[in-house]
């Protein structure tokens, strides 16, 4: 019994069952198939994130960013007229993280590639774009740089899912997308 | 003369050493206390995740979730588990526990920390959630808290190691350790190596908190953090397998199909466990891909072998020895006619395919580097691992709850009937509210989060319909798991305050000083811990093809369900 010392004292020349073997052999075959697909999905896949990440500071991202807004702003919204910016495709485009926004708004092209850089100026945040459901980490003092291709046109949302306070739930961003 | 008063059980035969019980007593029931208390504040939580309740004011929600998260996965668990130790070393190798004394300030540390931490929650500026990311400060005494509790769960280990050595040199067991012994010995290892993750990187936080280092980097934080957050998690994975294991051979008496393959999954638990921390990192900055794609699969998936392996030996156990018993027909006549209204054994079970159907699976999903980029931070990461820790690793608990209140405690179970439905109340809500969290994150709903519906937000965002509503039947389940979970608190606490006393002669009282009655503790040593006699692993053979049917519909499932992700995740934008 599993409660008290095995029957055998020497138990590692018991002969293993047929079955328990042939299901050992069926699960190592599944993993190496799991641990194979990410390297696959690198080569042939088309979502995979760049490993490009810089050290920041808050003041350098805020300048990086507000350089953009002001070069490509198009237009202000909300009561909080935050900037809507439509850089060219190609281009750099920044997304600042900060207790509670994620600013500024963004007007991208469908098919177009953008190096978006993402950071935060204060505590962790959750970068979840929605409802595509995109998801990354971003943390204060690192610059995240992914090529972003959106497939589809429309608004779409930019929640925050990391926890960063008693704002949390009122942190959101918006991406608009057109053809 | 402390040294060698042992009591013997009469229903179990098992031998009980009258310190090492009451160090095991003292924990388990703190378990049940941190049990009880982060149980409520789950409701809490539940209730205000609710749309249609939406109980808490924001402010006390996140407090709320912050004490939720770590009273369960940090108090209850590690209480319980310590008391796990005890049993594994002391009770089933008869020997004395080593340094009682030491064992006894281990406690105390544990429990001045976690109510440390605890109240630190409660005066309310210390919300940080159970991962308390920096740079978000909390107040040095959360930290401080954590710490204690770690060292004196440190000593725990290091005297179960050190009971284990005792045993060996006083030869008071033939042969190797027992299977659940070295399961134990597996989780004690994996926690030694977390708790030092943790003091790597709590130490320098908290000296941080109190001003003395002037920053600690968030990446260097969640890197060794989940060291300690993810491994603590791979403790209650090796001590749960130790416990279906302990209950198989309980209610069935069953022998493992072979030592040598669940030993050396439980090995490849030590081996690869560890790496789980880039689980949680998978989207983050300044990691590189390989080391995401080594470090995600535990090296190729070896610990999830491991767990695979473990998901057919322990059902396979089973079903061969109650094959012996003449529950021959078919493929299932010995699942259906095992005893379903034994909560040992019914706990004991639907923890295994729960753990492994739910939890296992969309863990490995969501682990997988790319596939994460859909999952990471919504409501699904918590509908994962309610799966594991609250079915898996709770349930387990439970179900050998049952089985300890008579044979530790000496008391008979108040409300047996009410037991007897316990286990699938329980594991039943916990399944809706699992299920529904996980369709709700794959809509994108995010984990952590006060008002879905961003009603007080400048900008707004609109959830699927779909989202909202399984948001509310993620609550229907929790308030169903949590009237599952009260009635555990309810027979457990209640059996031992009005339980009828079992075996008089070897009464708690007798074992504080009182002389003691024949028949109770005696100086006498117990003999030595025979091997499982030969006529148990028979002639009979070791088929379990009804198992191995099963095991292969789990491979279809995760088959198919890691395919329809894959899918999902190539409908993505594109990124590179």
């Amino acid at each position: 019994m599993a409660i008290t010392p095995p029957s055998q004292r020497i138990w590692w020349h018991k002969p293993i069952d047929r079955i328990e073997a042939l299901w050992v052999g069926i699960a190592l075959v599944w993993c190496l198939v799991l641990f194979f697909w990410m390297p696959y999905w690198h080569l042939f896949g088309k979502q995979n994130l760049s490993n490009e990440s810089y050290k920041t500071s808050p003041a350098a991202f805020e300048a990086k960013v507000q350089a953009m807004v002001e070069k490509h702003k198009v237009r202000t919204e909300t009561s909080g007229d935050i900037p809507v910016v439509a850089p060219p495709p190609g281009s750099d485009v920044y997304m600042l993280g900060r207790t509670w926004e994620w600013y500024p708004i963004l007007e991208l092209k469908k098919g177009q590639s953008y190096r978006l850089h993402l950071s935060s100026v204060d505590w962790q945040h959750g970068f979840s774009i929605q409802p595509v459901n995109i998801n990354l980490q971003i943390l204060p003092g690192y610059e995240t740089v992914v090529t972003l291709t959106p497939t589809q046109t429309g608004e779409f949302g930019v929640v925050c899912n990391e926890y960063c306070g008693v704002g949390h739930h009122t942190m959101l961003g918006k991406i608009y997308v057109k053809e | 003369m402390a040294d060698t008063l042992f009591r013997q059980c009469p229903r179990s035969g098992l031998f009980f050493h009258r310190t090492g019980e009451s160090l095991m007593k003292a924990h388990a029931v703190f378990a049940v206390v941190f049990f009880l208390i982060g149980g409520i504040f789950g409701l809490l939580v539940m209730l205000t995740r609710m749309p249609s309740v939406h109980l808490l004011d924001a402010e006390t929600f996140y407090m709320a979730l912050s004490i939720h998260g770590t009273d369960i996965l940090i108090f209850w668990i590690i209480f319980f588990e310590v008391a796990v130790l005890y049993f594994a070393s002391s009770t089933l190798l008869r020997v004395r526990p080593a340094a009682p004394a030491l064992g006894w300030l281990g406690f105390i540390l544990m429990v001045v920390g976690s109510i440390m931490t605890t109240l630190t929650f409660l005066r309310g500026n210390s919300s940080v959630m159970f991962t308390s990311y920096v740079p978000m400060p909390a107040e040095p005494t959360f930290y401080l808290g954590l710490i204690l509790f770690a060292v004196g769960a440190l000593v725990g280990c290091f005297l179960f190691l050190a009971t284990l050595v005792i045993a060996k040199r006083e030869k008071t067991y033939d042969g190797s350790i027992p299977l659940v012994t070295f399961g134990a010995l597996t989780a004690c290892i994996i926690a030694i190596l977390s708790i030092l993750f943790g003091a790597v990187i709590l130490i320098p936080t908290f000296l941080w908190s109190v001003g003395l280092i002037p920053e600690v980097d968030p990446l260097v934080y969640r890197t060794i953090w989940w060291g300690l957050g993810h491994s603590s998690q791979q403790i209650n994975v090796s001590a749960q397998v130790a416990i279906w294991y302990a209950i198989a051979a309980i209610v069935f008496g069953a022998t493992p199909m072979s030592e040598k393959v669940s030993r050396t999954a439980f090995l490849l638990y030590i081996l690869f466990l560890q790496l789980a921390s880039a689980h949680h990192l998978l989207v983050d900055p300044g990691i590189g891909s390989s080391w995401k794609v080594f470090n995600t699969s535990y090296a190729m998936y070896l610990a999830v072998l491991a767990s695979m392996v473990h998901g057919l030996t322990v059902p396979g156990s089973i079903e061969v020895a109650q094959r012996r018993k003449g529950y021959t027909n078919g493929l299932f006549e010995w699942l259906r006619k095992a005893p379903w209204d034994n909560p040992v054994f019914s706990g004991m079970f639907l923890s295994l395919i729960i753990f492994g159907f739910l939890g296992g699976i969309t863990g490995v999903i969501m682990g997988t580097e790319q596939i994460n980029l859909i999952i990471h931070n919504t409501i699904f990461v918590p509908g994962h691992f309610h799966a594991t820790v609250a079915v898996g690793t709770t349930l387990a608990f439970m179900a050998i709850t049952y089985f300890l209140i008579p044979v530790l405690f000496q008391r008979e179970l108040i409300l047996p009937k009410l037991a007897k439905w316990q286990p699938y109340l329980f594991a039943g809500g916990m399944t809706m509210l699992v299920i529904f969290m996980l369709g709700a994150g794959t809509l994108g709903v995010p984990r952590r989060h006060w008002d879905v519906s961003f009603s007080d937000a400048l900008m707004q965002y609109q959830y699927a319909g779909t989202a909202i509503t399984m948001l509310g039947m993620a609550g229907l389940g929790g308030i169903l798991a949590a009237v599952g979970g009260g009635a555990y608190v309810l027979i457990a606490v209640g059996s031992l305050v009005f339980g009828r006393r079992l075996d008089q002669n070897a009464t708690l009282l007798a074992s504080f000083g009182v002389p003691l009655k024949p028949g109770s503790y005696t100086l006498v040593r117990p003999e030595r811990l025979g091997m499982t006699p030969a006529e148990a692993e028979g002639a009979v053979s070791h088929a379990a093809p009804g198992t191995f049917t099963l095991a292969l519909v789990f491979l279809a499932t995760f088959v198919v369900y890691f395919f329809i992700n894959a899918k999902y995740l190539s409908s993505l934008w594109h990124m590179s």
